[in-house]
């Protein structure tokens, strides 16, 4: 058996690609799921259930959706140049701290819109200050960035930890270690009223919309296309490299960064260490799965929102580990980064 | 008549709706050279990837000394003493010659491996056919034309009986190559048998005994190399009679772009030394040399990849030694890279993009950082209909190019801008004799209207053709210049031997 190059990456292949990847996941769990005494089919009807069974279920599945369309979008972005961010969850909580460091005072005087459009804008500055410096070194220096994203990772956690427990402090909430709330009237409105689920949603589709357009329709889109696809290329036609991928830096890391603002403005109010299960690290999936595209990105983020808010309720009804999500996930990452080679290549005997 | 080592019977493979052989029969004879004659894509490569077990084919047969070879195992066709030494060389940089060449020929799973018996097989090898390779240089320091050796000795290692050698001297100059064929004569002499890939009409006119050409597919001829001349092989392998044009001598205007002790280093070595050249309106100037001797330098420098240690470079007087590309690109420069595919081009992208990427910035293809689309690709399209880009449309894949295409799109979005220099680098390696002419003629148009152009070339015949002043480079120098009446095949030979420097002016 060898690989053979295909003449073209087959483009029903790309489109089949992620929804293969699912099912073959989905098939492979199923073997964890007998193991631990359940039959897969009752487990995967649970977990449909439980994201999408009732009204509650569906807003909390968008709910999660939201900033894994926002994360998932960062990692796509920065995938596309080749800059390999994996720091989508430090930038998250970066993002998050500033909204509710600043949000908690220091904007009342403002009208609310204005005031919560500042917010997201500096906690996206915040993201992209984070991602700028890994960015830098690569440049200048040549360091390995999928190293200094991912250990920034947990320095900023532990940071946010700091702040938590020492000056951003709530002292209203009984001594768990969570930050000051932001402002009551700055808070996002829901968007289905009695349940968690909020206007950034709308936020992350906005932003979904504004990447496609910078990637598909602008020079500096094409510019980092082209830098991403064949460097030497782009260098030879006279893409400014270095330029270019501080660019893509800044708005990866700014698009993370959104994603910590919306949970703070939207479902939480206030930052924890424990705010987001992974959100960053889940964008990885969910770049991977929506094969890097801005608008796939939002299937490939509801598709992990499922598993996620369906393996819960599954595995109260079932007894099957809620740990089952991490396993659908990563192994439908896997799934895809195959399936992915398939486009390009093809088996002969 | 004795039986032929090797024979192809009827063979056929398709691609799709591609047919790259279509029932073609061969054979083969002890002790003979066979030249594989064709245009790019004329099937040559896809049948030696049959004969050696890469492909499939869909019908026919391969057999070796009358038996047949299983389809598909290229195990089999070792183990029955077919060795091939691909145009992409399949070493490893960082191993020794001596583990490039057991790697592969021993069982995995033995703890040791017989390093002294091997030695003394490849000394043996190298002993019987001429062939000296150093066995404990690492691949990665030697030579192009050392590493093919290497390739050779690999599957004579092998107990090959029959080579084949895809496109051997693409990658060598032409010392080099006169040296491999009289190595391959020496090794027919002992016994082996031997099909070499080319389409180079003078090689194969040197190196063979028979020559079959392929075109489209398909056997269109065979020859015995004596009875036969490069005039009847050229048509037979196009399929119409090809004449690269040639100059015609016209009055140059004033100097457009000049060079003034050019050094540049590249990697830490000297690349350019103190390099001094002047191209005139309407004139090609004709850079001379074996690879390896500071093309690559001058290359970067002139497309604005690489900053001179020290020199100018003005252009219409102007200085513009330290401009990036896109600034060069803005001041009317022209730039054929070396590699089309690795820097001409972005593959992934369709040939609009490809078409327009230089100049993105300028007010014609974009406004307030929105790329015109439209413009774009209406620009395209009348690239590719006046410069005769074939099996291409705008949003085609530039991938999906041939070579000779792929290079027409780059010429084509250079010449459309109207440069006033233009630097060729290379501008038709590894093309077949139908895209050669086309771009060559190409060039000479656009000297005739005026423009200034450097040619970097490695092959005389094309750089005797074109130029009107001729400058040979060694060691990173230049000699200086010759016009192209005074340069016969003896005085270019002794300028890129680097004789200009003992003797006085030429």
């Amino acid at each position: 058996m060898r690989f053979e190059r295909r003449a073209d990456v087959s483009v029903p292949a790309l489109l089949v690609a992620p929804f293969a990847a699912i099912l073959v996941s989905l098939a492979l769990c199923a073997g964890l799921i007998v193991a631990a005494g359940v039959s897969p089919l009752t487990a995967y009807a649970e977990m449909l259930r439980g994201a999408y069974g009732s009204r509650l279920a569906v807003t909390e599945t968008f709910t999660r959706a939201s900033p894994l369309i926002l994360t998932g979008l960062a990692a796509a972005v920065a995938f596309r140049a080749r800059l390999w961010n994996i720091g989508g969850e430090g930038q998250l909580y970066m993002g998050a701290l500033v909204t509710a460091g600043l949000g908690h005072s220091m904007l009342s005087g403002l009208p609310a819109p204005l005031a919560v459009a500042l917010l997201m804008t500096a906690s996206m500055a915040a993201g992209a200050a984070l991602l700028a410096g890994p960015a830098l070194l690569r440049l200048r220096f040549g360091v390995d960035e999928v190293v200094t994203t991912l250990l920034m990772n947990f320095i900023v956690i532990l940071f946010v930890g700091l702040m938590v427990e020492g000056p951003l402090k709530d002292p209203m909430a009984f001594g768990w270690p969570q930050s000051v709330p932001v402002a009551a009237g700055l808070r996002l409105p829901d968007l289905v009223p009695r349940s968690r689920l909020h206007v950034g949603l709308l936020v992350a589709l906005l932003a979904v919309a504004v990447v496609w357009v910078v990637q598909m329709r602008t020079v500096f889109g094409a510019e980092s296309r082209a830098a991403g696809l064949n460097p030497r290329a782009a260098a030879f036609a006279g893409v400014p490299m270095g330029r270019t991928l501080m660019l893509v830096a800044c708005l990866s890391g700014g698009l993370a960064g959104l994603a910590g603002s919306i949970e703070v403005l939207g479902p939480t109010g206030y930052v924890t260490t424990n705010l987001s299960p992974g959100f960053g690290y889940a964008g990885i999936v969910v770049a991977m799965l929506a094969a890097l595209h801005p608008v796939g990105v939002v299937g490939a983020a509801v598709f992990v929102a499922t598993v996620f808010v369906g393996a819960d309720a599954m595995s109260r009804a079932t007894g099957v580990p809620s740990f089952i999500a991490d396993v659908i996930m990563s192994v439908s990452l896997l799934a895809m980064l195959t399936a992915l080679l398939f486009t390009t290549y093809r088996v002969r005997r | 008549m004795t039986q032929p080592v090797l024979e192809l019977n009827r063979i056929t493979k398709r691609f799709g709706g591609l047919t790259a052989n279509d029932d073609v029969t061969l054979h083969l004879n002890q002790g003979e050279i066979l030249a594989l004659l064709g245009e790019n894509g004329a099937g040559k490569t896809t049948l030696m990837n049959i004969l050696f077990g890469h492909y499939t084919a869909d019908a026919g047969e391969v057999r070796v000394s009358g038996r047949a070879l299983p389809p598909g195992m290229p195990r089999a066709a070792i183990a029955a003493g077919v060795g091939m030494v691909h145009q992409h060389f399949t070493l490893a940089a960082n191993l020794s010659v001596l583990e490039n060449i057991i790697i592969g020929s021993e069982p995995l799973w033995r703890p040791d491996s017989r390093r002294a018996g091997a030695r003394a097989g490849i000394a043996g090898i190298a002993r019987t056919f001429g062939l000296p390779v150093n066995p404990d240089a690492r691949v990665g320091d030697l030579s192009v034309g050392e590493r093919q050796r290497v390739e050779i000795v690999k599957a004579l290692y092998r107990k090959a009986r029959i080579l084949i050698l895809d496109e051997p001297t693409a990658v060598l100059a032409r010392p080099e190559a006169e040296q491999l064929f009289a190595t391959l004569r020496g090794m027919t002499a002992g016994g082996l048998s031997i099909i070499f890939i080319s389409h180079k009409l003078h090689e194969v006119m040197a190196a063979s005994d028979r020559v079959v050409v392929l075109r489209g597919g398909k056997v269109v001829a065979e020859r015995r190399t004596a009875s036969t001349n490069p005039a009847e092989l050229a048509e037979l392998m196009v399929g119409r009679q090809v004449v690269r044009p040639r100059r015609t001598a016209h009055a140059t205007g004033k100097p457009v772009l000049e060079g003034r002790g050019l050094t540049v280093t590249d990697a830490g070595k000297r690349g350019l030394d103190a390099a001094d050249f002047t191209v005139c309106e309407g004139e090609i100037l004709g850079i001379v040399g074996v690879s390896g001797n500071g093309q690559a330098s001058l290359g970067r420098v002139l497309s604005g990849l690489a900053r001179p240690l020290s020199g100018t470079l003005t252009l219409q007087g102007r200085d513009i030694t330290r401009l990036a590309p896109r600034d060069l690109v803005r001041l009317g420069i022209g730039r054929i890279p070396e590699d089309r595919h690795a820097e001409g081009v972005v593959g992934d992208l369709p040939v609009w993009e490809n078409a327009v990427l230089e100049r993105l910035r300028t007010p014609l293809f974009s406004r307030r950082g929105f790329v015109r689309r439209a413009e774009a690709r209406a620009f395209a399209a009348r690239l590719i209909d006046r410069f005769d880009i074939r099996g291409a449309g705008p949003e085609t894949r530039t991938r999906l190019l041939s070579g000779g295409n792929m290079q027409k799109l780059i010429l084509g979005r250079n010449l459309a801008a109207q440069p006033g220099f233009l630097l060729a680098n290379q501008p038709t390696r590894g093309l077949d004799e139908g895209a050669i002419a086309a771009v060559h003629a190409e060039l000479l148009a656009a000297r005739d209207q005026g423009a200034a152009i450097l040619l970097i070339s490695e092959d005389l015949e094309e750089a005797a053709a074109l130029s009107d002043r001729i400058q040979a480079i060694v060691k990173g120098r230049l000699s200086q210049p010759v016009p192209a009446d005074r340069a016969d095949a003896r005085t270019l030979g002794l300028m890129m031997a680097g004789v200009w420097e003992v003797r006085d002016a030429l």
